[in-house]
């Protein structure tokens, strides 16, 4: 075991160098980076935020199934089957049909696709029914008609919150997709998140209603930004998908914060012909169901610009500008986790979590000097070659560096001794019944080799699953632990092992203590 | 070479042991564990306030009308820590509670931390934290059982269980909190344990080939007294860096690296005192191995 042939020794170092050089790279100036590779910092070390965000698709699913009535009916009808007692029932829709067998071939062709249309992804119909007595049906989406609603819900949620994200203009924001139903939003160094949360939490559908006169049929009561009871019209004359820029802007008269806005062809034409034929009438407009204003309709807007004043603040008018840009959520969005950590309590995490390092690390080394002198000193360099191959290790993979990340490499060290102990021990015990010193360590390390993999490997499952299951800060944990294992192992065993046979077979037979 | 007389102390040891783990059982079920918000749900918030007292803190807190608050002193002079239960996702807690803090205190309010958690995530939280201890040892048991033979394995697991139920019980018994990253602690002590028996499991399989005649109940003895001093030199180098994270790593890290002191301590004394001893109670001798081997190779 104490025989090195020169290639060997040639490839221990070299990958030792190699991957140890990669530690210094993040010594570099960040204006000035030759090779773009470093350990990210966690949030909660540099600061920042950290939003998960769930979609709620029940609305959207009471919301999608109305929208089916009409297609139905009309289908029905075209077929001349008869029915009666159409009721929607919050996401389904009950009906009575006199031939379901009828029904039952006409539902589920693909002529008619585009009441029921074949989603070819799951193979499988985006509605179902289900009989519930002789001719009463139930009309419901299918477990995959839900999926599509939510995917596509999901996917246009994250474009939206991107976009709405990056025009706030934080720096280097991460948004992904978590499982089905929940988008993780980092922001780092966001001291503050609450306006982000704030623009995020509105799902920020715009529509433009007539005020009505009257509380028939088919109006809503909702009280305007003076308090003012309205009945407003369900009618929407335009939404926010016409719109195609929105800004803040100052009003000359009375230098009122306002939103500008210019809308896209079809926008301009809905809303000219609509100006048009209600001059003198109120127009409200209303967001996410409150007014914000209802101004008089003066004269035709024709132009396809038009302003929006409600009493903003500069921020707020700001920020409604964003949030019309950034087109509407499908969906409201919860926060149903969030982890902010601000800049100062992040620097003093990083002054704490190296100071223990360095303490630790000097304890250590300490101990092991004194324990076993010069092979003390053998494993203190496989020690501080363990650190500079674990850092190394952590920026090629561009790794994230979380507190428990760094008290990992803590326990790293105090555990990587572990295998130069064994190991040494295992030398001492075999020095007793072994005349030649060399026979000694040779055995010593050979007999000592499984142990020190089984012991290790033991860890090693430990963090594997860590890292599984774990989530945000403890995965750093997880994988600093577990590089730490794979480098401890390295280094006990073939750099600390090349050094200790340096110092025997130069030795030859005087004594030697260990 | 020490040559203590560990396997005289077996049957007390056993005895200490089992009643500590049904303590540990006991006071878990009934005292409980002490949840953080990351299993529970809720909301923290960590915030410095110079010339602020507590009691001012809970006062506005206590206007707000939020149910279940706990404020207490967090590490330096001026900074707390808040704990607010929470049964719903709402999002506008924190912005009230934050807004309501910063007006009502007379000095400035530094909000360094605020984390929520809300009750499906912390659900889902637990459980995947269970599922993740439960695989451990499920893999721990699997990978002795490949590299020793059953009784080893069965021995090991007990070990696990007896370290994970004692350290939790303590836990409980000082109604520390349970996070995330006591989670973390626990399978990193199943780890070290694991380490630690498994190199004493190791010297025990090699002396039953080498010494036949001898007990299973010496064997262990002269085993435990040939790895001893590794076992104690580990330990003191792990408990000399868990401890400077105890004393240096701040306030977050600090739970963090209680359990993993306890842990070590209760890992190290089960490899001795509890996985041991179980090797006698199977009736292991020169034989188990040798019939082993001879399934291995035929």
């Amino acid at each position: 075991m104490l025989n090195f042939s020169k290639i060997n020794v040639l490839i221990i170092y070299f990958l030792f160098i190699f991957i140890a050089v990669f530690s210094f790279l993040n010594l570099q100036n960040d204006n000035n980076r030759l090779v773009n590779k470093k350990i990210n910092l966690g949030l909660d070390l540099q600061g920042g935020s950290y939003l998960l965000l769930e979609i709620n698709s029940d609305s959207l699913v009471k919301e999608k199934i109305q929208s089916k009535v009409i297609p139905i009916k009309k289908l029905l009808k075209e077929n001349e089957i008869n029915y009666k007692n159409f009721k929607i029932n919050d996401d389904n829709l009950l009906l009575s049909i006199d031939n379901l067998e009828k029904f039952d071939l006409l539902f589920k062709s693909r002529k008619d696709n585009l009441v029921n249309p074949y989603i070819d992804n799951y193979r499988s119909y985006e509605l179902d029914y289900t009989k519930i007595n002789n001719n009463k049906i139930k009309i419901s989406f299918s477990k995959f008609g839900l999926l599509t609603i939510n995917n596509s819900a999901l996917k246009q949620s994250i474009e939206i919150v991107r976009r709405r994200i990056d025009d706030v203009g934080t720096k280097e924001p991460t948004i992904l997709q978590r499982g089905e139903k929940r988008i993780l939003v980092e922001l780092p160094g966001l001291k503050d998140p609450e306006r982000i949360k704030a623009l995020l939490g509105k799902t920020a559908q715009l529509n433009f209603r007539l005020v009505s006169d009257n509380n028939e049929f088919g109006t809503d009561e909702l009280i305007s930004e003076n308090g003012e009871k309205l009945n407003i019209s369900k009618r929407i004359i335009m939404s926010g998908e016409n719109l195609i820029d929105a800004q803040p802007s100052i009003q000359n008269q009375n230098n009122e914060p306002t939103v500008s806005f210019t809308l896209d062809r079809l926008g301009a034409q809905k809303f000219g012909r609509a100006t048009t034929d209600n001059v003198g009438k109120r127009l409200a407009i209303v967001l996410d169901g409150e007014i914000v204003s209802a101004p008089n309709i003066n004269e035709p807007i024709t132009s396809g610009n038009g302003m929006i004043s409600g009493n903003f603040t500069f921020q707020e008018a700001t920020d409604l500008a964003l949030l019309l840009r950034s087109g509407a959520l499908p969906t409201p969005l919860i926060v149903v986790e969030e982890r902010t950590v601000g800049p100062d309590l992040g620097e003093d995490s990083i002054k704490s979590g190296i100071t223990s390092l360095i303490v630790g690390f000097i304890l250590v080394i300490l101990f092991m000097l004194y324990k076993y002198k010069i092979f003390g000193l053998i494993a203190n360099t496989a020690l501080i070659a363990n650190l500079l191959m674990l850092t190394g290790v952590l920026t090629i993979l561009e790794a994230t560096l979380t507190l428990p990340g760094i008290a990992g490499i803590i326990l790293t060290v105090g555990m990587a001794v572990d295998a130069n102990v064994l190991i040494f021990e295992r030398i001492r015990e075999e020095l007793k019944t072994e005349k030649s010193i060399i026979h000694a360590f040779d055995s010593g390390y050979a007999r000592a080799k499984i142990t020190v993999l089984d012991a290790n490997i033991t860890t090693l499952i430990a963090a594997i699953i860590l890292f599984a299951f774990g989530s945000g800060p403890v995965k750093g944990f997880a994988i600093t632990l577990g590089i730490g294992i794979i480098t401890t192992l390295f280094t006990a065993y073939f750099l600390a092992r090349h050094l200790t046979s340096l110092v025997v077979l130069n030795t030859k037979n005087k004594e030697i203590n260990i | 070479m020490t040559n203590y007389n560990f396997s005289s102390k077996f049957k007390h040891a056993n005895i200490f042991s089992v009643i500590l783990f049904l303590i540990s059982i006991i006071l878990i079920a009934f005292k409980g564990l002490n949840y953080g918000i990351d299993f529970k749900g809720g909301t923290l918030i960590e915030l410095r306030s110079n010339n602020t007292e507590a009691s001012s803190i809970r006062d506005v807190l206590k206007n707000m009308d939020l149910g279940d608050v706990n404020v207490k002193k967090f590490g330096k002079e001026g900074d707390f820590l808040i704990k607010v239960e929470q049964k719903e996702d709402n999002n506008k807690l924190i912005p009230e509670i934050k807004k309501n803090l910063s007006d009502s205190l007379n000095s400035d309010v530094n909000f360094r931390r605020v984390e929520n958690v809300g009750p499906k995530v912390s659900a889902e939280l637990l459980q995947s934290g269970i599922i993740a201890i439960s695989l451990s040892l499920a893999a721990m048991l699997f990978y002795i059982w490949v590299r020793f033979e059953w009784q080893f394995s069965i021995g090991s697991i007990i070990a696990l269980f007896h370290d994970v139920i004692i350290t939790l019980g303590i836990f409980s018994l000082l109604a520390l909190e349970i996070n995330l990253s006591i989670i973390a602690a626990v399978l990193t002590i199943v780890g070290y344990s694991m380490n630690d028996t498994v190199v004493i499991y190791d010297r025990i399989r090699e002396n039953l080939g080498k010494f036949h005649k001898l007990d299973i109940k010496d064997i262990a003895n002269l085993s435990i007294n040939e790895t001893l001093a590794r076992t104690i030199i580990t330990s003191v180098t792990t408990l000399l860096a868990l401890f400077s994270i105890f004393i240096l790593g701040g306030e977050i890290l600090r739970g963090f690296s209680f359990a993993m002191i306890l842990g070590v301590f209760v890992g190290t004394y089960s490899s001795i005192f509890v996985a041991s001893p179980i090797l006698k109670y199977f009736k292991v001798s020169y034989k188990t191995i040798e019939k082993e081997e001879e399934k291995i190779v035929p």
